[in-house]
């Protein structure tokens, strides 16, 4: 029998790890998870190792049929999860059998949630890494999302001795509002205007919004007298906010690598979860913060994972 | 001491993980030799907490851990290692035959930029088929190269509206640009034609068949020489 049988896949679920890094320069984009937070206590709450590929679930959940015994954690957007009818915490271990029917719900808040399983869900790996790039074709289950009657296998792995549980204290609570940090540039100086545009003004989730991509629309930020319609082209990070000509903003995510717009500014990777867990319709305000302010988040927030599996250990 | 025609360094932030450096202004080939020179000092020895190294065009990518490096570290580091380099030092460069059976159903858009040129398509095949072309940068997916040196009576607009899906393989314009879609994809370039070959086989030992300097000469080639080729390259 296999781990897992999938009876419906949700809205799109997609297995992700950390993402691939090391070939951007052969137009590989890193893929991967869109919150790592979420992704990280996923596989610690079941005991896995930190970089364990997990399933992506997008606004609905799937429905599946274990066929092994395991521990399963569903963490990031509030989805509900049942097994057998019975209603199950998020961010919790829950020790599944053989047979179990799992059931994962409509989105509540967020838009993402992560399920992991004890011992990972086994897929080959593909220039390192387990993520799936859907445009490639590449990682994950064969190289796409989920579908109805996809049997997925799961590594051997020790089932944990005591649960886990996150303190519901600590269960990020994801805004439909959220203030966003962004660093000017690496194309600020393509604006003048439009900078205190973007700090000031509110933009919307518009229905494209993906993996590679979140479009938004509000006050339009136009480009600089003079200035180029667009740059030579070049690689993108996640976060970066592009200004195409209609002067509505994208902020790029995980599935791009190479792009001939002006970014006014870049979301800081802190905050990317954040963005990722809006959905279409949600309003964003942006921050401007410096290069040090944002790297301070980003230790603070290493900090904070280690505490919270410190504390989670000793309860 | 400054090389005599060196521009000075550019960098700009991109976000809390990436710095970006430029080396010049525009499209040009020397800037290009320069951009590589650096990246593959770099890649020898990469300098601690960088993570990925991006050749562009007239730039480098750095993604660094900002819990190791800083973009002041890495600035210094990149400064030095261009001072000692010359445009020679880009390395080594293969020359790779691209066989391309151009126009007919390949080809959707061979009658507009004939058109545009002036040119019969037998004109318009000869001149394609005739550079070297220099691989700039590859991105945008899996393998795609921006290639340098198109014939400027081919230079052709993008089309209007891009297409949902250009097939694997196919061979196109933008402006003064031309490249290959190793993968189907969404595309707004002039399609002339399609190589038979896999560009992108993420299970082959070498996935791809070039890198940016390599140089990249098209071969035309008829219907049946490309169906042959074709069947050989779906058996491997």
């Amino acid at each position: 029998m296999t781990a897992l049988r999938i009876i419906s896949p949700g809205g799109y679920t997609t297995i992700q790890d950390r993402g691939r890094f090391g070939f951007q320069h052969v137009g590989i984009p890193v893929s991967g998870v869109l919150d790592a937070f979420a992704f990280t206590l996923a596989n610690f709450l079941v005991g896995n190792p930190d970089n364990t590929p997990v399933m992506e679930i997008t606004v609905m959940g799937p429905s599946l049929e274990i066929g092994k015994e395991m521990d399963m954690a569903l963490t990031g957007a509030q989805m509900g999860i049942s097994v057998n009818g019975v209603l199950m915490e998020q961010w919790a271990s829950i020790r599944v059998k053989p047979g179990d029917l799992v059931s994962i719900g409509q989105v509540r808040t967020g838009c993402r949630a992560y399920l992991a399983f004890s011992g990972g869900i086994r897929v080959p790996e593909i220039m390192g890494s387990f993520s799936t790039y859907t445009g490639g074709k590449i990682g994950g289950f064969k190289g796409r999302p989920l579908q109805k009657e996809d049997l997925l296998e799961t590594g051997d792995a020790s089932l944990l001795i005591r649960p886990r549980a996150l303190p519901p204290s600590l269960v990020p609570v994801y805004s439909s509002e959220p203030v966003i940090r962004a660093i000017p540039g690496p194309q600020a100086d393509y604006f003048d205007t439009g900078l205190n545009t973007l700090f000031q003004c509110e933009y919307t989730v518009t229905v494209k919004a993906d993996r590679m991509g979140y479009r938004l629309q509000g006050q339009p930020i136009p480009i600089k007298k003079g200035m180029p319609k667009s740059i030579v082209s070049e690689p993108s990070m996640p976060g970066g906010i592009q200004i195409p000509a209609d002067e509505q903003p994208i902020i790029l995510l995980v599935e791009q690598t190479v792009g001939g717009y002006a970014k006014i500014a870049t979301v800081i990777s802190s905050d990317l979860p954040l963005v990722a867990q809006t959905t279409p319709g949600d309003t964003l305000r942006f921050e401007a913060v410096d290069l040090a302010t944002a790297h301070g988040v980003i230790l603070e927030h290493k900090n904070r994972i280690n505490a919270i599996k410190q504390r989670i250990e000793a309860l | 001491m400054e090389k005599k025609g060196k521009s000075p360094l550019v960098c700009r932030l991109a976000g809390d993980t990436g710095l970006i450096v430029e080396f010049g202004e525009g499209i040009d080939p020397v800037v290009n030799a320069r951009v590589r020179a650096v990246a593959a000092a770099v890649k020898t020895r990469p300098p601690q907490g960088v993570i990925e190294i991006i050749p562009t065009y007239r730039s480098l990518l750095l993604i660094y851990d900002p819990l190791t490096t800083l973009p002041e570290k890495l600035i210094r580091f990149i400064e030095q290692a261009d001072s000692g380099l010359g445009d020679e030092d880009a390395g080594p460069f293969r020359r790779v035959d691209i066989p391309v059976c151009y126009g007919g159903e390949f080809g959707p858009d061979m009658d507009t930029v004939a058109k545009t040129a002036g040119l019969g398509i037998e004109e318009v095949i000869q001149r394609h088929s005739a550079p070297d072309y220099l691989i700039y940068m590859v991105g945008f997916t899996p393998g795609f190269p921006f290639l340098g040196g198109l014939d400027e009576k081919l230079f052709t607009p993008r089309l209007k509206t891009p297409r949902m899906a250009v097939p694997q393989g196919s061979v196109g314009i933008a402006n003064n640009q031309t490249g290959i879609y190793p993968i189907t994809s969404p595309g707004g370039w002039q399609i002339i034609g399609r190589t038979p070959l896999t560009l992108f086989a993420p299970h082959r030992e070498n996935p791809f068949l070039y890198q940016a300097g390599d140089r990249i000469r098209f071969i035309p080639i008829s219907p049946e020489e490309y169906t042959a080729i074709k069947e050989k390259e779906d058996r491997s």
